[in-house]
Parts: C-alpha cells; structure tokens; sequence
C-alpha cells in the first residue's frame, strides 16, 4: 500500500509538469497582447507600454519567461497578475469560496444522490423507480443555466425565501441554492448508478447467502449489498468532485458566486498567463490528489482489491 | 476612450459605460418620490472587480475607474446634469493666450487623512503620474505639458522626474505651460487622472493603490477583493456637490443578470446598465424606478482608408451610400430595443459643441439615393463588404441587421466578419489585417466635441484607427485649438466635423443611452453622460 501510495505520488511529476508547461505555452500563445490590452480600445502609449512590459518580464523571450516562471514556482512564487497582486492571493480568495461551494454540492449529491438510488434499486419497476427515472432523465436534460434561473426566479424572486445571488461567501445558508444547481445534474448520473448496481447486485449470490445467514435486512443491505454497489458511483463521484473544484463558471455567474469559476473565466479573457497558469497548476494537484483518493477507496471499499 | 475599453471591462454588457445625464427627461428625473432620507446611510452600487491598483491616473476601466472618482477630486469635473465644466479645488483656471494657465486653488481642502491640498500635491502627482518609470496607464494624459517628453521620453529612462511646465507659485498658485495652444485644456482636468496625490502616497505608491487617500467626496475604508470596495462620507470635504448620503458600498458583479436580479429584491441599490435580456421589460418591472438616460458614446462603422480601394476621391460617395442604406431608426428600435439613439453627427449628444444634423441626409435612410450614389462612386470594390466586429460584445445581432439593411438596399453584399473576442478584433484592427469595414466607436473622456472628433480623425491621432487624413479637417482642428475660449473651440469643431460628412471617413450609427434602474431604497438618482450615476446626490430613504 505504501510503495503504491509513493509511486503513484512520483507518478504525479511528469503529469504535473506536463501540464503546467502546456498550459504556459498555450496561455501565452492566446491572440492579442494582454498588456496593450490594458489601454483598451485606445491605443496604448508606445513608450508606456513599453516600460510596462520591460518592469513585468513580458519583453522576454517565451523560453525565458518560463523558465522564470517554473524557477519561481518551485519556490512557492505564482507570479503577479496584471494589477501586481500575487496570484497566489487571487488563488487563496476564490479556491475557499469554490471548496466551500464544491463540498455542498458534493454532499448533496452524494446523500441525496445515493439514497434516491437505492430506494428506487429495492424497488425496481415500482412507482417510485419510474418516478426517479423520469425525474433524472428531466435534470439531465435541463441544461444548467436554465435551472439556476428558474431556481433564481422561484424561490429568490418569486418565494423570497433566500437573496437572489449570494451577498457573502462565507455564509453557507446562502450557497445552499446554488449548490442544489450545481450538483443538480450529477446527482441524477449519482442516482441512476446507484440503482442500477443496486438492482443487480440484488440477483448475486453473495446476496442470496447473506438472506439465507438469516442477517437483518439493515445489515444484508448496509454492509453487503450498498457496500459492493457503490463502487462505480464513487469512481463517478472522484472525478466529479475534480470537475466542482474546478470551478462552476454558468452556476457561479448566476448567482455571484466569486470562486474559481469566474476568477478563470475573467483571467482567460484578460489573457492573463500568470493568472490562469497560477488557477491550473492548483486544479491539477486537485485531480492528481481526487483520483488517488477514489482509488484507494476501491481497496477500503473491497477487500477483493489490493495494491502491491 | 473608445467604446470598446470599457465593454470590456464591464461586466459582458453589450452597452459600454459613461456617463452624464440630464435632459434625460421624464425617465431621467426619476424618483422624486420625496420620501424622507437618512443622509448617514449608504446605498450599494454595482461593480467590477478594478483591474489596476486605485491610484488616479491609473484607472481607465469602470471597475477602478468609478471609485476613484468618488475618492479622488481634481482641480475641476463635469456637472453631472450639464456636463459643463465645474469648478472644485480649483477657484479658477485663467489664461490669456491657451497655453499658460495659471491655477489658483480654493482654501480648506485636505486628504482624507487630514493633510492640506495644496499646488505642490497637484504639482507632484502629475510629475509622479507622467513618469514613464511609475508605469500608469494614463500617463500620456499629460502629454500637453512642457516637460512630458523629459520625464516620458520615447526611448530609454526619463531624464528628469519633473516636467518643466509646472512651477508652484505659493500654497494655492501654479501654472502650468503647454508645449502648444490647447484651448480646452482645462476640459482635460476634470479627468480623474489629474487628480491631486497626499505627501504620504509618494513613500508607499503601491500600498496607497490598495487604501488610497483622496480628498474626494467619499473616503476609503476597505476593499474586500471580488467582493466590494466600501466608502464614507468624507466629513470635511469642500467640493460643491456635498453628499446627501452616508457613502457608497461598490458591490463586484461578474453578470449583469445577477446585478438585475439583485435590484429587483433590493439587494442592491443601484445598477449600471441592465443586462440586454431584461432590455424589453425593464421599464414595465421597475416603473418609476426606470432610467434611460442619454451617455456620450457613439457606434460608428470606420472604413479602413489606408486600403487603396478606399483612396479615391469618389470612393467618398459609396460610404455615403452605404451609410444612406442603413435603416437606423428600425434597427435601433427592434433589434437594439430601444437602447441606442440614431446618429446624426459624428459627436454624441449632450456633449459641448453637439451639433445634431451635421451628418445630414447622409444619415437618413433612403435605398434609391443610396444605390445611386454608390453607383456613382464607382460602385463597392467586388460588390462585397465584411463588417469586422469582436464577437464578444453583442454586436453580432446589429451587425447582421445593418448588413441586412445594406443588402436589401443597395444589392451589395454584406457579411459580418467575427474575431473571437475585443482584444483579438483589436489587434485585427490597428495591425491593419482586415479588409474594408470594421466596428468602431467612442466613449468621450471629456464631454467636449473636440474629443469625438481630434481624438479620432486628425492625422495621426492615436485612436485615428480609419487611417483618415484631411488636410481641410487638420487645418480646421488646429485652428480650433488655437480658439481663446471654450466655445469658440467647440465652434471650431463643428465646422471640422462638417467635414467628415464630405468624406465619410466612418459611418455614424447611434448613440449610447443608459438603461438602469434603481431599488426602492433610495431616491433622486440621475445618470450623467458618462453613465455614472451623480453619486453625491442619491438619497437613501430612512
């Protein structure tokens, strides 16, 4: 287990750099100079323009300024962003938001997710089955930013039991609305896995043998029959929680929300390379670390599973 | 300040921002409820996150630039209901011959922190802000000023850190030299960026950008970053417009529709511009609350002049067909809906020296007269124009309207030609990659004509982006700068604008108007041309 947990964390090097390199290039290679930007539609002052180059290393060549960058990075320097804040500041306002935001999401999907699930997987083909059939396959189809507005609309504008968007972050009554948007889809797919494993882990014979032991049905249910359908909703539930860190741009928009989501979407369209580079590298750990985690939970969830 | 900058800065509106307001008529007074105000309290704003440290001659984008504003208050600025030149430190700006002026500075203003304003706090920030070394973006704002090109030279390190122009007299006297006649410079002052800086900013420029000091209106009191920039009413400030409220909390909206959804529930106070889906029913959700407002700011088709189809003398008759083949007053109406004002003139309405008509027939629609005039001018090269815009501003639906309009008029034909985004479509534009037409516009920075129009079409102007050179234009641009006083400048420009309408340079299109609206906490909000809400004059309901 150890040496597995090391050389999957070695693993992680070249996929790290590999990553943060492309995105280097590919942020610097975006059309339109970020600093002329800066003027706007006026024409930038040659001089100022230059000096303001000059002062932030962007009269360097490409090669140098990554290597600039990957030096300073490894000391824990992410760079300044074009108003000269630190982009690890940036990162360390919106990443809080976006986690606090993520992980409501998450567990709603999860407990609400799992448990529309295995209600509809015992009950295969009753009401409630067809039910949260129909009703996923609605969710699927919604597409997000028509849901965040009618959520907006009914219960802000209409029932006025919350604010409209969320006036502070930290207040997580008010992230709740947003949150049942943003984990409205998954947990649908949540749902869905849920009660099709469910529903056919029921036939298996481990199951058949766990009845005829005579063990409570809490216990046959809880211990066997949740505990070997859960795996791939959590192989589902690994990468999903990576894609909610990474922020909800549409979601986020709609109801003011200022994480990740925006803070990359603002920096993409200023063309801030330091920025955006500074957001991914942090989102890559995130994955990296996400897709470690689910993995060992195969080995926790199944004993059949081991790692050498 | 063309259109574009602060599109694009603003939240993705497809309206840019400005501001002055008045006449606006029935809409624009609104609010005039009056209901009793609690001027201790303070109202919400919508904003944007700035995108540069608030420091005055750094702020070109709403988000920074609105807050300054109120923080900061230079020698002069604009009425917000007339857009004329107001007096604030200043007590006068004198001159005899447009290009020395001498200030003399009113008594009993101070920073924020208590320190007096005096003629060297205006003196070193301009010396400080046209540094090429301090890296401000409005630095060549002080380019009229004897002594710019020492400390803002075009190569290499400034030579001095003082320009030679301005000379401090006393506590409240300095001039300031120009290197040639500029009429209207004191029109320029009233720019945020000569603002006056406190002796404390100069230790610490970058910390004073994150907790300025001013002696504007509204004092700083914390920038929670991506959430909001909160002010106080500055107790011993001395300008003439005293606040009638407790201050201003600038709330960061990365949407307009978050921002429109928020006002609908009074969970903020006052808004910018509302977003384009809410365009057609705005006025019948907020009622009295409703404002539409007009703003100085043009949309305007440039050609690209420096093209050799476009060079010869009768090519000016096929931009003035096309021009008569574009339905404005349709356009405006269905698909814009409502929220830009057909153009008459090359200069916004409400701007001093506004002239409406100057474009004349030109600007009408007329298909018969358009189609022949275009024959005459020898007909459009290849029968076909593409219009350049950036695909990231709501242009696309105008865009496709007026070549819709220009094919069904003429038979030319029009295509809309899409670059991703503002920054992109730009560099298309000023790197001369494109062919033939392309969106254009201008927001003023000051509301003079002469903004609109030398900022634009002189030769060799900055934003001059048609390549457009008149020697008739330039001749009549400069006797106008040459003016002894403000109005005979801006009629000066007026004969300079007339010729624009011979040559057709850029198609006017339409005005900018503000649409916005207000909750039901506060009262009396009026917008001004720049599309700022006269702040000191919002009431807060107790």
């Amino acid at each position: 287990m150890g040496r597995y947990v090391a050389r999957r964390l070695l693993q992680m090097i070249p996929v790290f750099l590999g990553t943060v390199t492309i995105i280097f290039f590919m942020t610097r290679m975006l059309p339109g100079d970020p600093a002329a930007a800066m003027w706007g539609d006026k024409a930038a002052d040659p001089a100022q323009l230059a000096a303001f180059k000059h002062a932030r290393g962007l009269d360097l060549s490409k090669w140098q300024q990554y290597l600039h960058y990957m030096g300073d990075l490894f000391t824990g320097d992410f760079g300044l962003t074009m108003n000269n804040r630190k982009v690890i500041d940036v990162i360390g306002e919106a990443l809080p938001v976006t986690i606090r935001l993520a992980l409501l999401a998450f567990v709603f999907e999860l407990v609400v997710g799992i448990g529309i699930g295995l209600f509809a997987g015992l009950r295969r083909g009753k009401a409630f089955d067809k039910s949260t059939l129909v009703l996923t396959l609605l969710l699927i189809s919604i597409p997000v930013p028509v849901l965040g507005f009618v959520f907006q609309n009914v219960f802000a504008i209409q029932l006025g039991w919350v604010t409209p968007t969320v006036q502070s972050s930290t207040n997580l009554g008010q992230l709740i609305l947003p949150a049942v948007v943003l984990g409205s889809i998954s947990l649908a797919y949540v749902a869905r896995l849920t009660r099709t494993s469910i529903a056919e882990n029921l036939k298996a014979d481990y199951m058949r043998t766990a009845v005829a032991k005579g063990l409570p049905r809490r216990k046959v249910i809880g211990t066997h029959l949740l505990r070997n359908s859960i795996i791939p909703v959590i192989t589902f539930l690994g990468t999903d929680l990576g894609a909610l860190m990474g922020g909800a741009i549409v979601t986020e928009g709609i109801f003011n929300v200022q994480g990740v989501g925006n803070s990359l979407y603002h920096a993409i369209g200023r063309s801030e390379g330091a920025t955006v580079s500074g957001f991914v590298v942090v989102l890559v750990l995130v994955f990296l670390f996400a897709s470690l985690l689910v993995d060992l939970l195969y080995a926790v969830l199944d004993p059949r599973i081991r790692y050498a | 300040m063309p259109t574009g900058t602060r599109v694009r800065w603003a939240v993705v509106s497809a309206t840019s921002v400005a501001l002055v307001a008045t006449g606006c008529g029935s809409s624009g007074d609104s609010g005039s409820g009056g209901g009793s105000s609690d001027t201790s309290k303070t109202f919400t704003y919508q904003s944007s996150e700035p995108q540069n440290p608030l420091q005055p001659a750094n702020a070109n984008e709403v988000g920074g630039g609105r807050i300054v504003q109120n923080l900061f208050k230079g020698l002069a600025d604009y009425d917000p209901s007339s857009g004329k030149l107001r007096m604030q430190v200043a007590d006068s700006i004198d001159t005899s011959d447009a290009q020395t002026y001498t200030v003399t500075l009113k008594s009993g203003w101070t920073f924020h922190d208590g320190t007096p304003v005096t003629a060297q706090s205006f003196v070193d920030a301009w010396n400080w802000a046209a540094n090429v070394g301090n890296n401000q973006i409005n630095s060549s704002w002080f380019g009229d000023i004897e002594g710019y090109k020492d400390v803002h030279p075009e190569n290499g390190s400034p030579t001095t850190d003082k320009m030679s122009g301005l000379t401090v007299q006393d506590d409240t006297h300095f001039t300031i030299k120009l290197y040639n006649k500029v009429s209207y410079f004191p029109y320029k002052l009233g720019y945020v960026a000569f603002s006056p800086l406190p002796e404390g900013f100069f230790k610490d420029p970058a910390g004073y950008g994150q907790k300025p000091v001013g002696n504007g209106p509204y004092e700083f009191v914390s920038w929670d970053h991506n959430s909001q920039v909160v002010t106080k009413t500055f107790a011993n400030y001395q300008g003439v417009d005293k606040p009638k409220n407790g201050g201003v909390v600038f709330k960061m909206y990365t949407t307009a529709e978050a921002a429109y959804a928020d006002l609908q529930s009074n969970n903020l106070d006052v808004m910018d511009q509302v977003p384009p889906s809410a365009l057609a029913n705005y006025k019948n959700d907020l009622g009295d609350r409703a404002i539409d407002a007009p703003q100085g700011a043009i949309q305007n088709i440039g050609f690209t002049l420096y093209q050799p189809e476009w060079q010869g003398a009768n090519t000016a008759k096929v931009r003035q067909g096309l021009s008569m083949a574009i339905d404005r007053d349709t356009i405006t109406k269905t698909v814009l809906q409502g929220s830009r004002k057909s153009a008459t003139a090359w200069v916004a309405e409400g701007v001093e020296g506004y002239k409406s008509g100057t474009c004349g027939d030109f600007c009408t629609y007329n298909p018969d007269k358009a189609k022949q005039l275009i024959q005459e001018g020898g007909g459009v090269p290849g029968n076909a124009i593409k219009i350049t815009y950036n695909a990231d501003g709501g242009h696309k639906e105008w865009v496709d309207a007026v070549c819709n309009s220009i094919r069904q008029a003429t038979g030319v034909n029009c295509s809309g030609d899409a670059k991703t985004d503002f920054k992109t479509a730009r560099a298309a534009i000023t790197g001369h990659q494109i062919n033939g037409l392309f969106r254009t516009g201008w927001v003023q920075d000051y509301p003079l004509n002469a903004n609109f129009l030398a900022d634009v079409y002189r030769t060799g102007a900055a934003s001059n982006d048609t390549g457009y050179s008149s020697p008739e234009f330039d001749k009549l641009a400069n006797e106008a700068d040459q003016a002894d006083s403000i109005q005979d400048t801006a009629t000066g420009y007026q004969k300079a604008e007339e010729q624009l309408a011979l040559d057709m340079p850029a198609i006017p299109l339409w005005y900018y108007r503000t649409n916005s609206g207000f909750s039901t906490n506060v009262q009396n909000v009026e917008f001004d041309s720049f599309g700022n809400p006269a702040w000191t004059q919002v009431e807060v309901k107790g």
